[in-house]
């Protein structure tokens, strides 16, 4: 094993498509045109030297190391900076250059420190390497000068030394070992598009400043650790390599965070993570990354996490540790016996989407084929639900139709529901880049997100809906884009049916949908809303992006198909640039869903009544498949209630704390007899868990992962499975206990099998992932390559299909006991529910949930800043601290769900989708009051959640 | 100028110069020459509502401003006086002149006389070569500046 090279060309690549020959070192080379000298040399093998020049920005031309001579031209141009052009004959080593660089070479190393051996970056430092490359052999200047290197010269203090800034978590920024070649600052404006770095002062006294002359950490930094990874040297440096040293081996392997699916190595020395550097070649990234994926890893070798599997008979009995071969026979036997007992249907499970596909597959077929019914559900249930319902209705099939690259060609953009830059950042900065280039955004969200106005970045339109109005707000902009005549008739006539486009089209153009109709209870000014219509079916390519603020109302399958509908009628499908682009929560959660594991489909989207598909499966499985759809999440817990479900497997989700009305939740998982939760912490269910199995994370173990461009990407193991084995491992040796006879001895095979039984999967396998570096399905024998963007030819269902989008306003209202609407969402710095940012150093960022309310709101309740708040709605009360914003509107407050000390979802209601049942997070009628302390449901729980976290003969667990 | 002023006195009176000045084409270095001109200097205050107007990041705005040694963070004297210190001034006796006026006024380049009526600063060339040494009192400049000239400047400060 070796470290994963990549070259650094120096500058960008050219788009152009026109080549370009000339002749390097006597070489000739062919390059599109635009490329650069420099860039053209390295793809011959010949490297330039150079310190300010890295192919992830601009070329900048300050380090003047790169300087060649190029016949006919006078001087020593920079090669960086220089652009190819046809019969240019360029000499990179002449004895010219080779004194002009020894000379700037010495400048730089009269004022960096010479600490070499005992530095971070040693083995990893490209001045060291320019130094040796150069033949720097002395430093005429000598190293006694003005310096920035030494905190005192001769007894007197330099005023010119600055201490290291240590503030930031995961890296330092050491300003003595700075050559100020602008690469930090550059990719924090160009990659991050945060600008939070700028060089201040002039001259000599040039240095690095985040904000203005702050810390790190309190400046406008994001952490994404752009910065780090383009420094030459060792002043932006991980505080892991500080510590461990240089990894000597690395492996190509994907995020387990959000559904941008970012490409990372795993940078290793021995069997410890030293750090996660973003990929290149990374599809979904580009050799991006944010805060989340390149350094919140430290949850796994957090103190908390468990690594035996644990029994206990009662939730109020401390948890006694057991042999794995105890737990999977105890859990075997409970299962049979309940099965036995209350029938076949009184058992379940939950798969996850934070689990690969395999591990998804096999938690499914155990309940299909093991359990023998289709009591199988995962947490799309809560989030994507109605994207799966919307888009299968409206193209024929459940995905986002583009890659992410895609944006690099869209002119307007909507984003709706979704907060890019804190819940996809990559994606974000993706967006931010494509903005600054020109492209117009309309942001339609009741909260100002930081998309609205932000540095260089500024929507031409914001719609401040109330929230639970999308459909009404959605069908207003398809009405002026019918009725001022701004469809794409042709595009209609040739995918559509253009007899459900006129019905639709009918119904649209009522008055009753019109901006100014509408105006009165959506709160969006009809003139804002009719030009932003106008803007996205005349701007170009029109993308949409949408989010969990689109699919958790009571209509999100509604508002999935208003998308779709507007898209259609624009004609915005079916080439890059365009599309609807559902922005998936979780790292796998597209796979999930793929993968089978909603209650009424086998994998590949397919119903379980179809017997053709159910056929496939039986043979290869041996059994006899329960035609009727099985029961989903809420209506497990109901049946829990009721008394006739009884025991539960859960991979890898914290129903508890991620699911609606968790009194409701609470209640179901303590109806039942035998709740097994597998995963890596004793999560808020685990409260209410009869066995835990301990988990393995995305480090420990080999797989895929599909991103929410339907991109399969490969997860490999990088260490050996703290707990011993990985997921897939567990839920096959539970499923031998039970008496099945499965014996996979690699994640390979079951995607072999998943292929075999899948046609959208069928060309997929390990060895032609190896190969293609990462497909998008479907990938068949009709699409050899996968499929980068959907419906390209014509629909998936053939015709598209136009749905009448009626908007009916949720049952969940304000009034004057609960008069203000709540929303909630994510904060970059936290994931979902928490339980691995909690327990990594992201903390720093984000430590509690906070409300944010409206100063008119806040002064009403005479509420100041930082205030403790008493948050009240039909269903629950809880507490937190306010944040007065005028983010928000008056009359809505605004929370995250990260801290399951707050508990959010005791608040939500149980209203759900009328398609989906997926739950309605993101309105729910409240009351805010001043208080001071934590309510009785908080101290009970927090009672609750300690008791049932005592393992026998240990301390308790701290949370 | 230098009494002191409230962060929201600064920050009401920055947004009126912003916004006027906001419309041209490139706006920051005029408005940073129009703030420190109410101001006297550029308070550390303005940096962050100059970012908001102009939608820039804070960051940004810092680079600009400490770029400029004409941009000063903290308030100046009533007058300030400019002494060429690039190499034709010093061909041409700039350095005695350099010395003289320190000695006169009794103070550094960078100070401010403790009556803060002047604060004496460097400059590297006002384009007056020909007229060598070169120096500038608040805008005005002067050329040939011998000992009479000097003295003249002096008293003008001094009033």
């Amino acid at each position: 094993m070796s470290l994963v090279h990549e070259i650094d060309y120096g500058t960008p690549a050219s788009r152009s498509e026109k080549q370009v020959t000339l002749t390097i070192d006597g070489r000739a080379v062919t390059v599109p045109e635009g490329t650069s000298i420099m860039r053209a040399s390295m793809e011959a093998g010949i490297q330039i030297p150079k310190l300010c020049a890295t192919d992830m920005v601009d070329a900048f031309g300050s380090c003047r190391l790169c300087l060649v001579e190029v016949e006919g031209r006078n001087g020593t141009p920079s090669s960086c900076t220089t652009p190819v052009a046809a019969n240019m004959v360029v000499h990179t080593q002449t004895n010219r250059l080779k004194d002009i660089r020894r000379g700037v070479m010495e400048l730089y190393i009269s004022d960096h420190p010479l600490d070499c051996l005992t530095c971070a970056a040693n083995g990893d430092c490209e001045l060291q390497d320019m130094a040796g490359a150069v033949g720097l052999r002395d430093v005429r200047y000598g190293y006694d000068g003005g310096n920035h290197v030494r905190a005192r010269n001769d007894g007197e203090i330099n005023a010119r030394w600055m201490p290291k800034d240590e503030s930031n978590p995961y890296f330092t920024y050491d300003p003595s070992k700075c050559i100020v070649c602008s690469r930090c600052v550059r990719a924090c404006e160009e990659v991050q598009g945060t600008f939070a770095l700028t060089i201040e002062g002039r001259g000599f006294e040039s240095r690095v400043s985040p904000g203005a002359h702050e810390h790190f950490l309190e400046s406008e930094c994001v952490s994404c650790g752009a910065c780090v990874q383009a420094c030459p040297t060792a002043t932006l440096t991980e505080k892991s390599v500080i510590a461990i040293g240089q990894p000597e081996h690395s492996a190509v392997t994907t995020c387990a965070y959000c559904g941008v699916g970012c490409s990372f190595k795993a940078e290793m020395r021995g069997e410890e993570l030293v750090r996660m550097v973003p990929w290149k070649d990374g599809q979904a990234n580009r050799g991006h990354s944010c805060v989340k994926g390149r350094f919140a890893y430290g949850y796994a070798s957090h103190k908390d996490r468990i690594l035996n599997p644990m029994i206990r008979e009662k939730i109020s009995d401390p948890w006694r540790e057991v042999s794995w071969e105890e737990a999977f026979s105890h859990v075997a036997t409970e299962l049979r016996r309940l099965q036995y007992q209350y029938g076949r249907e009184s058992i379940g499970g939950i798969t996850s989407s934070r689990c690969t596909n395999e591990e998804t597959f096999l938690v499914q077929k155990l309940v299909r084929a093991g359990f023998g019914n289709n009591n199988v559900d995962t947490c799309a249930r809560v989030c994507h639900s109605p994207t799966g319902y919307g888009l299968g209705q409206a193209f024929g099939t459940s995905a986002g139709t583009q890659n992410f690259d895609s944006i690099e060609q869209s002119d307007v953009v909507i984003v709706i529901g979704a907060n890019p830059t804190d819940g996809h950042p990559v994606f974000g900065s993706r967006l931010k880049k494509r903005l600054r280039q020109g492209a117009k955004l309309i942001v339609i969200d009741p909260r100002r997100i930081d998309l609205v106005r932000t540095p260089h970045v500024e929507a031409a339109y914001h719609l401040p809906l109330k929230p639970g109005t999308n459909v009404a707000v959605m069908t207003a902009l398809a009405h002026v884009i019918v009725n001022e005549g701004l469809a794409n008739e042709q595009f209609i006539r040739e995918r559509c049916d253009w007899s459900e486009f006129e019905d639709w089209a009918a119904f649209v153009s009522e008055e009753a949908h019109s901006p100014e109709a509408t105006e009165s209870f959506t709160g969006v000014p009809a003139n804002l809303l009719r030009g932003a219509a106008r803007l996205f079916a005349t701007g170009g390519n029109g993308a949409i992006y949408y989010g969990l603020g689109v699919t958790e109302h009571s209509q999100g399958s509604t508002t999935v198909m208003a998308i779709a509908n507007l898209a259609m009628a624009t004609g915005n499908i079916g080439r890059p640039g365009v599309g609807v682009n559902p922005l998936r929560g979780q790292n796998n959660v597209q796979g999930s869903c793929d993968m089978g594991s909603f209650p009424h489909e086998l994998p590949g989207y397919r119903h379980i009544s179809d017997d053709a598909t159910r056929d496939t499966f039986e043979k290869l499985w041996g059994v006899t498949l329960d035609n009727e759809p099985g029961l989903r999440i809420p209506n497990m817990l109901d049946a829990a209630v009721e008394g006739t479900f009884k025991a539960i497997y859960i991979q890898g989700e914290d129903i508890l704390q991620s699911d609606p009305d968790t009194k409701h939740v609470s209640a179901g998982l303590a109806a039942m007899e035998c709740v097994v939760v597998h995963d890596l912490f004793l999560n808020e269910t685990a409260n209410y868990a009869h066995v835990f199995l301990p988990g393995s994370t995305f480090l420990e173990k080999d797989g895929t992962f599909t991103n929410a461009e339907r991109r399969i990407n490969r997860v490999r193991k990088v260490m050996s499975p703290k707990n011993g084995y990985a997921d897939w491992e567990v839920t096959q040796k539970l499923a031998q206990a039970m008496g099945l006879n499965w014996n996979y001895a690699h994640p390979s095979q079951i995607m072999d099998e998943v292929a075999a039984t899948t046609p959208s999967f069928a060309l997929v396998s390990y060895d032609y992932l190896e190969k293609m570096g990462s497909v998008q399905w479907p990938c068949n024998e009709a699409h050899p390559q996968g499929s980068p963007i959907m419906h390209v030819d014509g629909f998936v269902r053939g015709k598209g299909k136009f749905i009448r989008t009626e908007y009916v306003a949720t049952d969940e209202r304000t009034g004057p006991r609960f008069p203000l609407l709540l929303t909630t969402g994510r904060i970059l710095s936290q994931y979902n529910v928490g339980a691995q940012t909690r327990r990594t150093e992201n903390v720093a960022w984000h430590a509690e949930d906070r409300l944010e309310i409206h100063p008119h709101d806040a002064e009403q309740r005479g509420i100041k800043d930082g205030d403790w708040i008493k948050l009240a709605s039909r269903s629950g009360d809880t507490t937190l601290r306010a944040l007065i914003t005028d983010r928000v509107s008056p009359g809505v407050v605004y929370t995250t769900f990260h801290h399951p000390d707050t508990q959010a979802n005791v608040i939500t209601t149980d209203f759900s989708d009328w398609a989906t049942n997926c739950p309605e997070y993101k309105v729910t009628a409240v009351q805010v009051s001043p208080s001071n302390g934590p309510t009785e449901w908080q101290e009970d729980y927090n009672d609750l959640s300690r008791r049932s976290r005592r393992v026998a003969g240990k301390m308790e667990a701290a949370e | 100028m230098t009494m002191r002023i409230s962060a929201d006195e600064i920050a009401l009176r920055s947004r009126d110069i912003i916004h006027d000045l906001k419309p041209l084409e490139g706006p920051m270095l005029p408005i940073l020459h129009a703030l420190q001109a109410e101001f006297g200097y550029l308070p550390d205050a303005v940096k962050p509502i100059i970012a908001d107007e102009l939608n820039l990041s804070r960051a940004e705005v810092h680079g600009v401003v400490t770029f400029y040694p004409d941009f000063r963070d903290h308030p100046g004297g009533r007058h300030v006086l400019k002494i060429c210190r690039a190499e034709a001034c010093q061909s041409m006796g700039g350095d005695d002149l350099a010395d003289r006026v320190r000695s006169l006024l009794g103070i550094d380049f960078h100070q401010t006389t403790p009556d803060d009526a002047v604060t004496l600063e460097p400059v590297y060339c006002l384009g007056l070569c020909a007229c060598a040494p070169a120096a500038m009192l608040d805008g005005a400049v002067y050329g040939r500046v011998d000992e009479h000239c000097l003295s003249e400047i002096v008293a003008e400060l001094r009033q």
